[in-house]
């Protein structure tokens, strides 16, 4: 059997060898370079792209703005099935500017210094419009019930002990280190893109509406990816920039958006407030909850986080409300950021509990063990699968729990105080529809799907899922993905990635085996699986991951210093197909927390809205000293009704509830309640 | 690029042209592909024969331009004698990044101001008299000392700060011969002229910086920030003490994070001279250093935590 064991990443020794092949390392014969130039202001009209010096540097082959483009179609409504992007126009198709940074034109040249000298030299003139960059509020935007039940506000109204509060999350950026990029080639009127992509069918799709051609003219690649985050899962404006150029000059057009560009024009984590009225009787049980959420959006498209994601399911509680609302500001589109929704929801709303907790004079955990739901109540329907109380004992024993003293500043450690936290945390599990072929050779077979790996180990473990399948080694299983010509396959979103491959790829090995049986020996055999998925659909049962963290805070007042320290975590992940690439996304996912809970924060100026901390050096992001010690459990428990082997998928669930805990031990440690992210030295420093 | 093969075909070169050196790059090179210093030409002096670490006749040590910010923070007696020094440097930036940069260049690192660094921003000390937005905007990372209505901006480095509390001497050569100039008046505050950040003539070549003899005496740096590496002070103090038992015989006091140059902090050292080493004295003393302190929009915590850092620093040098 090699699921299950923590087997090396099939594709491992390529990418520490340079061998693997990423997006922007691809080079084509007579290949250009498109650099784009970003608007200088967030809102207006753009006047006049004077080009003239542009084109005047050697090297420069064309500049495009949105006069001389051509026709590029902006995206109708998003759907699995017509394709999903968050900024619905595109690029370069009209006059107004929405934000700072939105491309303006596009200079092409024979080399990326060329170019990117020639993009210092269009001069844009513009007129200025009134810049909408206000900080947002609760009661913002239309407010859409997302679920209901009960009567919160009596129940709120009738309780005793009670919290109402605000908590805030600032605009997050994904960075992964690899930048987004496109390479677009076409070949009469085909078009080839080799791409940052997490849904290489999905860019197929999009690209294909955007460009005007049928979707068997696009084909897009993304052999590897240098992690996305979510941040690529649907198509930039780089991409159909680069395939508009590129059909233009008759050449393959490259564009690799900049660090800087980064910040601006491919999405990012919105900013959300969100207010939390709880209550509960004197025992601790929850008697009502209402969550009501706002997050910004861009102002020509409707992005929703969904901070109730987690809220209606995860807590036992007769009496609920939430609500969400938009609101509309000059900013580039957000977009899905690792674990959207649940992520800064359980912020929210885990915080809450915490206050409640303290209000209570009761222990955090015990008032989370007295919570825990015994069914989806929010769709009153069964789990598949829920462990979250064993979640809770099993990390809070192998934290050491129980010694913890409740008072704020009580514990003490090398002349440091200490503070202890913890919170709960879940992610969806569900399917996408995938199709699967294996070919299968005497002593080794191949794996074909057009689903990608993002880092995160889909390579290995489609080998060995095919391996127990097949019966034949690991190594002898070779994998094609990444190429939207395979058979249609899952985006790696929302942690669904594996769960979806596993039923087509089991069915295509039976199928193979079964076919093998009436073949000569030597004989290629080809197998077929599909499945269809649950995602979208109306389930009979609730099928999520669950987990729980537990945090050390180290806080020494005399400088000001506060570090985590060491993090246990239980995840309740179904079961684990290959328990070294799982630990590898639980322990990423604590230290993108360490980074959520104490220094990212993507800051605009509040004149002209411009992304200010738009590098690496001014958007602190967790470096390896910021480290904690880690201490990662998975229960293994098989989700059976999600797929055959049980697994779900466990990319985003290990930074939900990480920044809840964490403030949750800075409170412990220091007094001090942070309700709006990140918890930053003025803090602490507060009196 | 003009590459030059000693110090006096690089003041040659300079004279003939205007120029800017370059060294380690690692601030230049960065501001050119910024858009943001834009020199017609540069000459590049990492061929020049500066590259040592020399004892001073008098018992110092003399710091070549070109020794690495490395090499300088791993040399024994700069470990032994000079802690301070290699303790600043090593909090500062990466080992990459400190395997290339010089002592001259950084010297003359500039500010890590979010508006200077963008050529689309107004800024006085970018383009003298277009305004500073950092005021009415973001400065959370600027001073608080030694401000003007014309900029708040921090000398970033770490460095600079312990040369200026072991009260280094910069030797420079000219085509009209040589000077040395006491760190004290090496920097510039920004008054109404952001633009002017040294007393440094142009064309002027830095060759050397020598520390002066340090014995009998103990020094310590101690750097404040967000995340534990990889990040710029926002807060931090370079201390040096001779004790005579617990009394404080002498000491220097510079702080970084704060100052619109490296900091130093005559006034609180005087509070000292002479005082039992305390958690309470070295508090007064830090109340001294920041009595003057303007706080901006975003950056008043950092008075408070200057003075935790200060006095901390104090502590631990004294223990
Ligand atoms: C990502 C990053 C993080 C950093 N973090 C820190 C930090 O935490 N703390 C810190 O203190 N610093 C930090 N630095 C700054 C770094 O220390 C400086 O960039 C470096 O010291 C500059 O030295 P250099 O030799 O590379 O200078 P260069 O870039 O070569 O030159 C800088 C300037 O000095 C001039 N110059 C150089 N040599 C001479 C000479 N001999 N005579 C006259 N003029 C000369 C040049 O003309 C130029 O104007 C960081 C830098 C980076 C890029
Ligand atoms: S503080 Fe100084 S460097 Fe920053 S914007 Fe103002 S003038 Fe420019």
């Amino acid at each position: 059997m090699s699921v299950g064991t923590p087997i090396d990443r099939i594709e491992g020794r390529l990418k520490v060898t340079g061998a693997a092949d990423y997006a922007s390392d691809r080079i084509l014969d007579g290949m250009l370079y498109g650099v784009p130039v970003g608007s200088t202001i967030a809102a207006g009209r753009v006047l006049r792209v004077d080009a003239t010096d542009a084109l005047a540097v050697p090297g420069v082959v064309a500049v495009y703005d949105h006069t001389n483009i051509g026709t590029l179609h902006s995206h109708g409504s998003s759907s699995l099935k017509t394709g999903i992007v968050d900024e619905h126009r595109a690029p370069l198709s009209g006059d107004d500017v929405q934000y700072y940074g939105q491309y303006v034109a596009l200079v092409v040249a024979q080399t990326l210094e060329a170019a990117t000298e020639g993009a210092a030299f269009v001069h844009v003139t513009y007129a200025p419009g009134a810049v909408h960059n206000a900080p947002i509020t609760t009661d913002e935007g239309e407010r859409k019930v997302g679920s209901h039940r009960g009567n919160p506000d009596k129940a709120f109204a009738a309780s005793a002990i009670t919290v109402d509060q605000t908590y805030r999350t600032p605009v997050e950026t994904h960075n992964p280190i690899e930048l987004h990029a496109t390479v677009a080639a076409w070949e009469g009127d085909s078009v080839t893109l080799y791409e940052t992509s997490q849904a290489v069918v999905n860019h197929q799709r999009v690209l294909a509406q955007m460009l005007g051609v049928s979707l068997d003219k696009v084909r897009v690649f993304t052999h590897y990816l240098g992690s996305g985050f979510g941040g690529k899962l649907w198509p930039w404006a780089q991409s159909p920039l680069a395939a508009a150029a590129a059909r233009r000059l008759g050449q393959p057009v490259k564009i690799v958006v900049t660090r800087e560009q980064m910040f601006m024009n491919v999405g990012h984590r919105p900013q959300t407030v969100q207010r939390v009225r709880i209550s509960a009787d004197a025992d601790g049980r929850l008697t009502s909850l209402q969550h009501d959420s706002t997050n910004h959006t861009n102002m020509l498209d409707d992005y929703d986080e969904n901070c109730s994601e987690a809220t209606t399911y995860f807590y036992s509680v007769p009496n609920l409300r939430v609500t969400s609302g938009l609101a509309k500001r000059n900013v580039g589109s957000p977009t899905s950021m690792r674990g959207p929704g649940a992520v800064p929801g359980l912020f929210a709303t885990e915080s809450a509990l915490d206050e409640l907790a303290v209000a209570l004079n009761m222990d955090p955990l015990a008032l989370r063990l007295r919570n825990v739901p015994q069914r989806d109540e929010g769709l009153d329907i069964p789990f598949t699968s829920c462990h979250v109380g064993e979640c809770y004992e099993l990390g809070a024993k192998k934290f050491g729990w129980q010694q913890r003293t409740a008072a704020v500043g009580s514990m003490q450690r090398d002349g440091m105080i200490l503070g202890w936290g913890m919170a709960g945390c879940s992610w969806i599990a569900d399917r996408l529809d995938c199709e699967v072929r294996v070919e299968l050779n005497p002593d080794s077979a191949r794996v074909f799907c057009a689903t990608q790996d993002i880092g995160t180990g889909t390579y290995t473990m489609l080998a060995q899922i095919a391996s127990d399948a097949l019966g034949i080694p690991v190594g002898h299983i070779s994998v094609s993905i990444g190429d939207s010509s395979l058979p249609p396959g899952p985006m790696s979103g929302g942690s669904m990635a594996t769960a979806s491959v596993i039923p087509p790829t089991i069915a295509a090995c039976k199928d193979a085996l079964h076919k093998r049986k009436s073949a000569s020996a030597e004989e290629t055999v080809v197998g077929y699986g599909r499945s269809d998925g649950t995602f979208g659909g109306e389930p009979k049962k609730s099928s999520h991951s669950f987990g729980a963290h537990f945090i050390e805070v180290t806080w020494q007042p005399e400088i000001a210093r506060l570090r985590v320290r060491r993090v246990v975590t239980v995840i309740d992940g179904g079961r684990i197909i290959n328990p070294k690439t799982a630990r590898n996304q639980i322990e990423g996912a604590i230290v993108f927390g360490v980074g959520m809970a104490l220094f990212e924060e993507t800051r605009y100026d509040p004149r002209t809205a411009a992304p200010l901390n738009r590098n690496f050096a001014d958007y602190v992001v967790a470096s390896n000293a910021d480290h904690p010690s880690m201490d990662v459990t998975f229960l293994d428990y098989p989700d059976y009704d999600l797929n055959p082997l049980g697994a779900r998928g466990v990319g985003e669930i290990g930074l939900a509830g990480i920044a809840a805990a964490i403030t949750s031990a800075v409170h412990h440690a220091t007094g001090v309640r942070v309700r709006d992210l990140p918890v930053s030295i003025e803090d602490l420093l507060a009196p | 690029m003009t590459r030059v093969a000693d110090v006096d075909e690089a003041l040659h070169a300079r004279q003939a042209a205007p120029a800017q050196y370059v060294a380690g790059g690692t601030t230049l090179i960065d501001l050119m592909r910024q858009d943001v210093e834009r020199p017609e030409r540069v000459i590049a002096i990492n061929r020049l024969a500066l590259r040592t670490i020399d004892a001073a006749a008098g018992g110092g040590l003399v710091l070549g331009a070109l020794a690495t910010n490395s090499e300088v923070a791993h040399h024994p007696r700069v470990r032994s004698e000079y802690r301070v020094l290699s303790e600043a440097i090593l909090s500062g930036a990466t080992t990459q990044i400190r395997n290339m940069a010089t002592t001259a260049g950084n010297l003359l690192q500039r500010t890590r101001c979010i508006y200077f660094r963008d050529p689309h921003a107004a800024c006085n000390k970018r383009e003298p008299g277009s305004g500073c937005p950092a005021i009415t905007g973001f400065n959370r990372n600027l001073a608080v000392l030694g401000t003007s209505d014309h900029c708040i901006a921090t000398n970033p480095s770490d460095q600079n700060v312990a040369l200026t509390a072991l009260e280094a001497t910069i030797e420079v050569r000219s085509a009209a011969g040589s000077r040395t100039i006491p760190i004290d008046k090496f920097y510039l505050l920004p008054a109404d002229t952001p633009q002017r950040e040294t007393s440094l003539q142009p064309g002027e070549l830095i060759v050397a910086v020598t520390l002066p003899p340090m014995s009998g005496w103990r020094s310590h740096y101690l750097k404040l920030r967000d995340r534990q590496s990889y990040e710029f002070a926002l807060a931090s103090a370079a201390v040096a003490v001779q004790l005579d038992g617990s009394t404080i015989a002498g000491v220097r006091i510079a702080l970084g994070g704060v100052g619109t140059i490296p900091w130093r902090a005559p006034a609180a050292e005087a509070a000292l001279r002479g005082k039992t080493a305390s958690r309470d004295a070295f508090r007064e003393a830090a109340e001294i250093a920041l009595r003057d302190a303007r706080p901006q929009s975003d950056n008043g915590f950092k008075i408070e935590l200057a003075k935790r850092c200060l006095t901390q620093a104090l502590l631990e040098v004294t223990a």
